[in-house]
């Protein structure tokens, strides 16, 4: 079977933290992959040794059977950042971000083609954010404001999707409707890899999941994967999952009778306070 | 009929219109490489490099060399020098930028106080001497202007992503590494033919405070360049006017006139918002990039 990304035996560092060791995934065509593990497991080390940005120390890399070459993007991938990192005060408008991601492939000329507007307004209908092209990127709600920067993604027809945190500092309704749209996109036959720290997110909306935590610890869907003794070890962290009638829920483990004993009195006190004041 | 006289007055003179066509110039230069200053946050760049150059300007007069070569040869490298300990991203820094521009801007006072007989020249390094522009000068300004608009002409895509967001630009394909030192050297030039107009210790103002301006007014950045170098360039005109009559040094004239151009419009702005308060958070996200934020919560 073809795949689209191909990691063997992979060991890198990145920043001087070893990140990797020995880590072999493969990514096939039409996969919808949720990352997770802990920070500094090696998820942003994963992603940047797919779009060439880290040497690997030892093992090989592949996208779409071309070995990746250090410093150069592979076409075909299309990256979206974290939301979070983004300069929200910068004068850039909506139409201006997308065509970003035609920075390397459009013309010298530094107003794009008849063509490439053509190209950036069906993207952008395609998510159903067209009438906000002359929009600064500020005035957009959480969710259009994750649309535009997969739309700059989108532009050249990725075949895979990296996400980093696509979830991450947006408010629960946002986070459906952007795991619904990229749903909607893997329906559409577009690979996707995106890394999260939510597991109840995972665990309902993506098909398949990769523990990653300097290796990979498991892999397969959330059902069979999210076990207590898998995210322990993942996590380095007692983590306990309920499983029932194909739900998934993931929760911390609770404190010692202990540390509730000590926190009683501050709760009844602030109990107290709090009905005195209506 | 007397007014215009007036007004045309220091027109005969061949020195005025050498010296208010080459702060136009500069001031249009300084503003359209300013709008990248600014939105890359590296105004404390601009303000290192141009001292640092003060002391390769002073090396070079001392040991003969055209101030062209001598002061270029000396900016590239510290620029490229500012560069690289920039990408490195550790702490420290902008402290290590501080003591590389500091050093080499003591390497020029120190010979300066040595050899005194320059003296009153380089009065004119420190604060500008637009009277002694000479056709070469105002050549070597024509250059420079010319060469940043065509790079940003042709570079437009990648200089707006990696400065939008250098970290993610190199994922699409966009060399930012390489942008960032092309831009360097752009600045480096910018500041060395800045110089004899604004003097070392003006020239960030003038590569700040007409983008600032121009922020205000709008929030699309190809509309931001325009303004800005819009700006910039009135302000130079009317400045160094400006400095014709109150005889005052024009570097001094041209930062001043900036500042109360930039006071005018954040008052205008300001005012505006008051009036119509769901424009408020419009002029507030604008002033999010620069220092001057806090003048308006």
């Amino acid at each position: 079977m073809e795949t689209i990304v191909d990691l063997k035996n992979v060991t890198a560092a990145y920043e001087q933290r070893a990140a990797l060791l020995d880590v072999s995934l493969h990514i096939h065509p039409g996969q919808f992959i949720g990352l997770i593990g802990p920070s500094g497991s090696g998820k942003t080390t994963l992603m940047r040794t797919i779009l060439g940005q880290v040497v690997p120390r030892e093992g090989s890399v592949e996208v779409l059977g071309k070995p990746v070459v250090y410093g150069r993007t592979p076409v075909g991938i299309g990256y979206v950042p974290q939301l979070e990192t983004v300069d929200w005060s910068f004068p850039v408008t909506v139409e201006e971000v997308v065509l970003m991601g035609r920075a390397m492939r459009s013309g010298v000329l530094p107003w794009p083609s008849r063509a490439e507007k053509e190209r950036m307004m069906s993207v952008l209908s395609r998510l159903g954010i067209a009438d906000l092209s002359r929009r600064h990127i500020r005035e957009l709600s959480g969710g259009q404001q994750q649309r535009v920067f997969l739309a700059r993604a989108l532009i050249s027809e990725p075949k895979l999707l990296l996400l980093d945190e696509p979830t991450s500092g947006v408010d629960i309704k946002t986070r459906d409707d952007v795991m619904h749209l990229l749903a909607d996109l893997n329906a559409d036959g577009v690979t996707i890899l995106m890394t999260s720290h939510e597991l109840n997110t995972v665990a309902v909306h993506l098909p398949w999941v990769v523990c990653l935590n300097r290796n990979v610890i498991a892999q397969g869907p959330p059902d069979e994967v999210f076990t207590s003794e898998v995210l322990s070890r993942t996590y380095g962290a007692e983590i306990m999952v309920y499983q029932r009638d194909g739900i998934t829920l993931i929760g911390d483990v609770p404190h010692t009778t202990a540390e509730r004993r000590q926190q009683k009195a501050i709760i009844e006190a602030t109990k107290e306070t709090a009905h005195a004041g209506h | 009929m007397q007014a215009i006289e007036w007004l045309l007055d220091p027109f005969r003179y061949e020195f005025f219109r050498n010296g208010i066509l080459a702060a136009s110039m500069v001031g249009a230069l300084c503003g359209l490489i300013g709008v990248v200053v600014v939105l890359k946050k590296m105004s404390y760049i601009g303000h290192g490099l141009s001292h640092s150059i003060f002391g390769g300007a002073v090396v070079s007069y001392v040991i003969g060399l055209n101030f062209y070569i001598g002061a270029g040869l000396w900016g590239f490298l510290s620029a490229l020098l500012i560069n690289a300990a920039t990408r490195k991203r550790k702490i420290g820094a902008d402290a290590a930028i501080g003591i590389v521009t500091t050093a080499s801007f003591a390497i020029g006072v120190a010979l300066i106080s040595k050899v005194r007989t320059f003296t009153r020249n380089f009065d004119a390094a420190l604060f500008g001497n637009i009277l002694g522009v000479n056709p070469g000068d105002l050549l070597i300004i024509a250059v420079v202007l010319a060469a940043a608009l065509l790079a940003l002409f042709f570079g437009y895509k990648q200089l707006l992503f990696s400065t939008f967001d250098p970290e993610v630009a190199p994922s699409y394909g966009v060399p930012s590494a390489w942008v960032d030192t092309f831009f360097a050297l752009v600045l480096a030039a910018t500041i060395i033919a800045s110089m004899q107009v604004m003097g070392v210790t003006l020239i960030a103002a003038s590569i700040v405070i007409p983008p600032i301006t121009a922020r205000m007014l709008t929030d699309s950045f190809p509309r931001m360049l325009g303004l800005s170098s819009a700006i910039g360039a009135v302000c130079g005109f009317l400045g160094m006017y400006i400095s014709y009559y109150l005889d005052i040094s024009s570097g001094a004239s041209i930062v001043l006139f900036s500042a109360l151009v930039f006071v005018v419009v954040g008052g205008a702005g300001w005012a505006y918002s008051r009036l119509r308060p769901e424009k408020r958070l419009v002029l507030r996200r604008r002033l999010a990039t620069p220092e001057s934020a806090e003048l308006f919560d």
